[in-house]
């Protein structure tokens, strides 16, 4: 019986407790950076295309949400045609994330991005593409991959030796 | 105004008070749940969310009702008016004042006993109608319960009419002009207030039920306003029964200063409050402990009671005797 009642104190005493609610619209969770939310493309920091349109992302995607068309520039540079993710299929997974091979398609802490009509949750490339690096702010694939493109030649890529002449190696 | 016109007036009010009251008791217990598990509850639909119950209300007016073509149909009917009907008409006998009362039976206490009991109906006809093995065994099991409990919620009340010598709920408030009946009769408080809860059929004794083990039990294929009336059937229960322990052990509408009807509303809003809280902190029992419990233990308990409040009345008054 005294157990009773002390059990009846102590939840009464739970109305002067902090609450664990998070009233959504006006507070919001604090999310971390590396939360995964809606996705978008980065660029370097010399401001160009950092995706490569090599399909990994559109391959390793689970739901098939990403539909990409490759092209290449007069400089050399593929980037995609058109780059489409389709966020009313999306599951936020991030395997697109771990599968890009130059950190182009990233996911952001940011999950307000509902609709009333289906279609507009269908987004392309210059709503995915952002005008800045993301989370990889001094990586810049083409300074060091070793492609060949228009003003990098062979061998000029960071860290990365002349190219070896194999006629010179003769005895 | 004229003598009928007053009670037609009073008794309009005490129907509209007690429907207002416990529709917003929805709202309450949300809330009040809420705030003891750390939450806010319903907040936002108008000022402090008290808005929910209109929500609620268009809500269930607007849903289909429903009867299954399987369900014995004019006692499926029948069952949720039941509830609604004794559990209104035992606020009749409640005195709220000294003046505000639908009819002053010098039976009062009876009167209220007996709609109770009655009350038991709709439970077993809605399990019954409805031709459901889960609403039949959730019927079954309170009938058992409301039976067993009635037993001692009358015995437990004894005690507190050889005090007052009379059943008549007014004179029984007046008899508690010296001492609240809650100090000499506390065994026959603890006792009414667990029968009161089982009578209610709410947590801890909510076996008829039973969420985790009967679906909804005896309103499981009820819905529309008919499941809506057995809702409001169980908030008004729970208004009358905190009423009703008011009215026989804390002095009714007795207190200094405030108006007479501020103190009776109070006091039963804490009652309210004390039935929420029982729900927020306590498990549900086994059918057969509830079972147990009620004829093993409270039964005994009420007859010695009433023996000891006998004796005692005997010794003071030998003149009664």
């Amino acid at each position: 019986m005294l157990s009773l009642l002390k059990t009846f104190w102590y939840v009464f005493l739970h109305l002067f407790r902090k609450r664990e609610t998070i009233q959504y619209p006006e507070e919001k969770v604090p999310l971390p950076p590396r939360y995964r939310g809606r996705i978008i493309l980065s660029r370097d920091p010399d401001g160009g295309e950092r995706c490569v349109a090599c399909y990994l992302c559109a391959v390793v995607c689970p739901v098939a949400c990403i539909a990409l068309q490759a092209t290449e520039d007069e400089s050399g540079r593929r980037y995609p045609e058109f780059f489409r993710i389709n966020f009313s299929r999306c599951i936020f997974c991030g395997f697109c994330e771990e599968a890009c091979p130059t950190y182009a398609i990233q996911l952001t802490p940011d999950l307000q991005m509902s609709e009333y009509r289906r279609p507009n949750l269908v987004y392309e490339k210059e709503d995915l593409l952002i005008s800045g690096p993301g989370k990889y702010p001094d990586y810049n694939f083409y300074r060091v991959a070793g492609l060949k493109i228009a003003g990098k030649d062979k061998g000029q890529a960071e860290q990365e030796q002349p190219p070896v002449d194999l006629r010179s190696l003769l005895p | 105004m004229t003598e009928p016109a007053r009670s037609i007036a009073i008794l309009i009010g005490v129907l509209l008070v007690a429907l207002t009251i416990s529709a917003f008791l929805i709202w309450l217990e949300r809330r009040l749940l809420a705030l003891w598990q750390d939450r806010y509850g319903p907040n936002r639909t108008g000022p402090f969310g008290l808005l929910q119950v209109l929500a609620d209300m268009i809500k269930i007016f607007t849903k289909e009702d429903w009867i299954p073509p399987f369900a014995d149909k004019p006692v499926f009917v029948l069952a949720p008016t039941i509830i609604m009907v004794t559990v209104l008409l035992s606020f009749a006998v409640i005195p709220f004042t000294s003046v505000i009362q639908v009819v002053n039976l010098n039976i009062g206490l009876l009167f209220f006993l007996g709609m109770s009991s009655l009350g038991v109906y709709s439970v077993v006809l809605g399990g019954w109608s409805s031709n459901n093995k889960y609403s039949l065994l959730a019927s079954l099991r309170a009938a058992a319960q409301m039976l067993s409990y009635e037993v001692f919620m009358g015995l437990s009340l004894m005690g507190v009419v050889l005090i007052a010598g009379s059943f008549d709920l007014r004179q029984i408030v007046l008899a508690q002009r010296h001492l609240w009946f809650c100090i000499p009769e506390l065994f026959g408080l603890v006792i009414f207030l667990i029968a009161g809860i089982a009578e209610t059929r709410r947590l801890p004794f909510d076996l008829p039920e039973a969420e985790s083990e009967l679906v909804a039990g005896f309103h499981a294929e009820y819905s529309g306003m008919k499941f809506g009336m057995f809702f409001v059937g169980e908030y008004l229960g729970i208004t009358l029964i905190s009423a009703m322990i008011v009215t026989l052990f804390f002095g009714g509408w007795l207190g200094p200063g405030l108006p007479p009807i501020v103190w009776f509303l109070l006091k039963t809003f804490c009652f309210i409050c004390f039935f929420i809280l029982l729900r927020a902190s306590l498990p549900r029992p086994r059918f057969d402990q509830l079972m147990g419990y009620g004829w093993k233990v409270l039964l005994p308990l009420s007859l010695l009671n009433l023996l000891i409040t006998g004796a005692v009345a005997l010794a003071l008054h030998p003149s009664k005797g």
